[in-house]
């Protein structure tokens, strides 16, 4: 499948700069271009992956990197037949980002099929480093998890301990109420019922409605994108929060936050793995990607900067571009650089970094179009995800 | 309200003979040839796609160009075949060719059921009918656990073929692929020039008169719809097997506008009509891909064209210049 | 106080009351379909297409020239409606004398270009339209809250619905209309312009989709795909209530609006395909529809 925007990054190398020594490496972008999903990841991915070979100077240390990308339309079946010929035909070393669970689950087995490496920022399902683990596959940015322990735990220590969820009727739906319950119930607090909805959808009236007659005080919204957006919007409409009862997006980006705007999404609270205004470094960082892409860089993109760095890192390290041995030496080496820190990836490819509980600001208390979340507090990577014991993948616990 | 029931989908003039005419064994030997080369020339999978899809046209040209039913749910037995072989090949572990005929017999059980209640209706009710029961299969395999929902199911290994024989590498599989599809086109094209498909096109052409010279009209119908979703259920076992996945996307209605498109495009009512329209919309899904919406638009563009200029579609004219059946 | 299945009657209530909301997208949606198919014998596929433009140009209309939602009611209708008589006149009409599919293939065609350009230019994330202040709060029922802008799309849409009944069963003009259709050798035989009534038949029905995108507009997220799958759903309906049916078409559409809201309730994963099973067997057992006459 050529759904190519070919961007040749580091071509060829000049042969006297680099002798014998230079390693060819091809990055594979795989992303949702044109959906739903094409805000928060999309081309910004691209420009992402870019922007990390030119920070690392890979071309100086004797690697020479090309990037392609492709659209997956968030269809598993287009997902894997474009990771198939990427590996098979076009000598793809890496492929990056891949939201939505279901096609990152089916590129982390094609990838295991190949033995190459699968750099996921994306996706939320935390299957990928659970029942569905793969000794290739490295998942970056956030996780069901993750998003609950975030979220889920602090909106029910904040006295929101009866919890009715609106669940989006497909894996990642389901996998983040299983996920927020064991939370929920974890803190002391009550799981009163639940309602999937078809994905999408379009009218939430009804179930908000049901949400309400629960009772409960925090109506949880287990899904993703347009629906979470318009999800939150029909609540304010049907004065669901002027009633009482509070609202926790469990999946928000900050695109998400910027389309619902302040007025109507202040006070939300959200986790999240990275926010643009954070300190010097992802500052300096998202000022050149917004000058690049229009709009600071979501999570999700600075995953695929912060992926790609540490890859091209392993590469210099091991000096080829053996998929086995660069895995082993990135899951070896602590991760670092300017936008999530210091952490480490796990055996079982979990990357540990700290994540962050944010909340959305006041109109008044925002001093620009993306000025829109201040920081509740930190959480810290071992608190954030689930143990490696807990998470049953297999030939992690089996070494 | 005036229904135009009586107005016929304009079909290219046939002269059928029972037996093959020359020009078109020639047309077969060579389009066997031009298969034979096609994996050496393109990559292998986009190849057995292309097959796939065309065996699947071929079926619902078999209903619609020779049956004169228009069905807006082949989808279903395409998709449910797909998700049956997977499971087969993947949960009970069987070989290629019985995961295929799994996956094969469901669908022509699955045409059974909703054969049997749709050829009650005509026209436009027929195909509304067939769309409804096909979205309830879409329900169906986005509720069912085997199917895996949202994820359909991945990772489906390919065994080796009769216990025996490695199919992993695609090029090998490849030939068994083609040799599923060109079996079955070939069947397609005998069971269309046998006398039950000049029955089928007597019915077609005016039902009265098939019923009153004797014909159980009825049950004609309903084996033409039942061989059509057998074949598109053989087309959608094998796809998933080729990619190694079965997902939502063969079960939604929008395959089902797909493989009309593909029929239209290349000539409903020809024998190589369907064939040449699914390489035309299959190589245009992958090679325009990178134009992102456009290709719908081009899609779009298509259908508009074809329906006020050449009604005919590609073979259909090609038929009308060289005045012979394609 | 009983309860239903477990379900207080209070949510029950409210619930029934959404259905009808929704039901109402489905009445004048539905309409326009049948009014389309009952005097042109068209499947308008492209009905979706046409509902998403009218959101987008009252979009447009807001964004571009400055002009609000109540003018927007009326222009966006017109100019989807002039859109249509375009495409009625260029294309369609070169269909009338042939099968049914045709001119189904040519309108998912029409629709295919529409929503692909759309997406083009604007993406899929979805565009802000804001309620009109005059409509915006609500009002607290006792069993639910119903925000202003709700109510009013019931009540438009009623008006429009009854409207185009009362036009096309007991005027002058829907006579004609109604004759044009059973003979149309013999009512141009009278003088009246039978080609142009038919046009603007077309272009009305295509109007009809686009007010229900206007009144969508401030609730659902304006977007290329809003009418995508609203489109078979609509067309179910149409089945259900009887191919041509004008009454049929607006009856079911509040009906199933309203089975479909309940199917929230007791079956919420079920409430996308309630209504086809309903067609399958209106299909089944009374072919011409619910309202359809036996012809």
């Amino acid at each position: 499948m050529k759904r190519l925007a070919w961007t040749t990054v580091a071509a060829t190398a000049l042969a006297a700069a680099t002798p014998a020594l230079a390693t060819d490496v091809k990055l594979g972008v795989l992303n949702d271009q044109s959906g739903v999903y094409a805000d928060l990841s999309g081309q910004g991915s691209v420009v992402a992956a870019r922007m990390a070979v030119e920070d690392f100077d890979a071309e100086a240390k004797g690697i020479n990197v090309e990037i392609i990308s492709a659209d997956h339309q968030n269809k598993p079946d287009i997902a894997s037949n474009i990771a198939r010929q990427w590996y098979d035909q076009d000598n793809v070393d890496v492929i990056l980002d891949v939201p939505t669970s279901s096609t990152a689950l089916a590129v982390a087995d094609v990838t295991a099929e190949f033995n190459k490496i699968f750099i996921n920022s994306g996706a939320a399902t935390s299957d990928l480093t659970r029942a569905n683990c793969q000794p290739t596959t490295i998942h970056w940015t956030y996780d069901t998890a993750a998003l609950a322990n975030g979220t889920g735990k602090a909106v029910t220590e904040a006295g929101g301990d009866t919890w009715f969820f609106l669940t989006a009727d497909y894996a990642f739906g389901h996998a983040l109420e299983r996920d927020t319950t064991a939370v929920v119930e974890a803190n002391g607090g009550e799981v009163l019922g639940s309602v999937a909805h078809p994905f999408p959808g379009t009218d939430f009236s009804s179930f908000l409605l049901q949400a309400q007659a629960s009772g409960a005080k925090v109506i949880g919204l287990a899904n993703a994108g347009a629906d979470t957006v318009n999800s939150i919007k029909q609540a304010a409409e049907f004065g669901i929060v002027q009633a009482g009862q509070k609202l926790a997006g469990l999946l928000l980006f900050i695109n998400n936050v910027h389309s619902l705007g302040a007025e109507t999404a202040q006070g939300l609270q959200m986790t999240t793995a990275f926010y643009w205004d954070q300190n010097d470094g992802t500052r300096e960082f998202s000022e050149r990607f917004q000058a690049e892409v229009g709009a600071p860089p979501s999570m999700v993109q600075a995953g695929v900067y912060a992926g790609t760095l540490h890859y091209l890192k392993a590469v210099e390290a091991v000096g080829s571009n053996d998929s086995e041995a660069i895995v082993a030496k990135m899951k070896e080496m602590e991760t670092d650089d300017a936008l999530f820190g210091k952490g480490y990836i796990r055996k079982d490819g979990r990357v540990i970094h700290d994540m962050y509980l944010m909340e959305v600001k006041a109109p008044d208390e925002s001093t620009g179009e993306w000025d829109l979340l201040k920081q509740v507090s930190t959480i810290s990577g071992e608190d954030a995800f689930l143990p490696m014991e807990d998470g049953g993948c297999a030939f992690a616990l089996a070494e | 309200m005036s229904t135009s029931e009586n107005t016929k989908v304009a079909l290219p003039a046939m002269t059928h003979t029972v037996g093959m005419p020359r020009h078109q064994k020639i047309i077969f030997v060579l389009l066997l040839g031009v298969l034979l080369a096609l994996p050496f020339m393109v990559y292998p999978v986009f190849a057995m796609k292309v097959l796939c899809f065309a065996l699947f046209a071929c079926a619902f040209n078999l209903l619609l160009g020779f049956g004169g039913l228009l069905s807006f749910g082949h989808a279903a037995y395409f998709g449910m075949a797909s998700y049956v072989c997977a499971h087969a090949a993947k949960v009970w572990g069987l070989t290629p060719e019985l995961a295929i005929l799994a996956g094969t017999a469901t669908a022509a059980l699955l045409g059974l059921v909703i054969g049997s209640l749709a050829i009650r209706r005509q026209g436009i009710y027929f195909a509304m009918v067939t769309l409804a029961f096909a979205q309830m299969v879409y329900f169906f395999a986005l509720q069912a656990e085997f199917t895996g929902g949202e994820d359909g199911i991945q990772s489906v290994p390919r065994n080796d073929l009769l216990g025996m024989f490695p199919m992993s590498d695609d090029l090998t599989f490849y030939f068994f692929v083609l040799a599923i599809t060109y079996g079955g086109i070939l069947f397609i094209y005998r069971i269309t020039h046998s006398p039950f498909g000049q029955v089928l096109k007597s019915i077609r052409e005016n039902e009265p008169r098939a019923v009153s010279l004797g014909y159980r009209v009825n049950r004609y119908k309903l084996m033409v719809f039942v061989l059509s979703a057998t074949f598109a259920g053989l087309a959608g076992a094998t796809k998933s097997q080729v990619f190694h996945l079965a997902s939502l996307t063969d079960v939604h209605w929008t395959m089902s506008g797909e493989v009309v498109l593909m029929t239209l495009l290349g000539g409903m009512g020809t024998v190589l009509g369907p064939i040449v329209g699914a390489a035309v919309v299959v190589t245009m899904q992958n090679y325009l891909a990178y134009l992102g919406a456009w290709v719908t638009v081009i899609q779009g563009c298509i259908f508009v064209v074809g329906v006020l200029l050449f009604r005919e579609g590609i073979i259909g004219v090609l038929s009308r210049i060289l005045k012979k059946p394609l | 106080m009983f309860e239903l299945l477990g379900i207080p009657p209070q949510v029950l209530m409210g619930q029934l009351l959404i259905g009808l909301i929704n039901g109402s997208f489905y009445a004048v949606l539905s309409l326009g379909l049948a009014v389309i198919f009952g005097l042109l014998n068209i499947i308008n596929f492209a009905h979706g297409a046409q509902y998403m433009m009218g959101a987008f140009v009252s979009w447009m209309l807001l964004n571009y020239l400055g002009i609000g939602y109540w003018p927007a009611l009326i222009l966006a209708p017109l100019v989807v409606g002039a859109i249509g008589i375009v495409l009625e006149r260029t294309m369609i009409s070169r269909l009338y004398k042939l099968d049914h599919l045709y001119g189904l293939l040519l309108t998912f065609g029409l629709a295919l270009i529409i929503q692909g350009l759309f997406r083009n230019y604007y993406g899929v994330s979805g565009l802000p339209y804001a309620i009109p202040p005059a409509l915006q709060g609500g009002q607290n029922l006792g069993f639910m809250f119903l925000p202003n802008y709700r109510g009013w799309v019931i009540v438009a849409s009623v008006i429009v619905c009854f409207g185009t009944w009362f036009m096309i069963e007991k005027t002058r003009l829907g006579s004609y209309l109604r004759a044009a259709t059973e003979n149309p050798e013999l009512v141009g035989a009278f003088g009246i312009n039978v080609p142009r009534m038919i046009t603007l038949t077309y272009g009305f029905g295509v109007g009809l989709a686009a007010f229900a995108g206007v009144l969508a507009a401030p609730i659902y997220s304006v977007n290329p795909n809003m009418g995508a799958d609203l489109i078979i759903v609509v067309f179910a309906v149409v089945v259900i209530g009887g191919m041509g049916s004008i009454m049929g078409a607006i009856l079911t559409g509040f009906g199933l609006g309203i089975i479909e809201g309940l199917t929230r309730v007791f079956y919420p994963e079920g409430s996308a395909v309630v209504i086809f099973v309903i067609m399958a067997i209106v299909l089944m057992i009374k072919p011409e529809g619910l309202f359809g006459n036996t012809a």
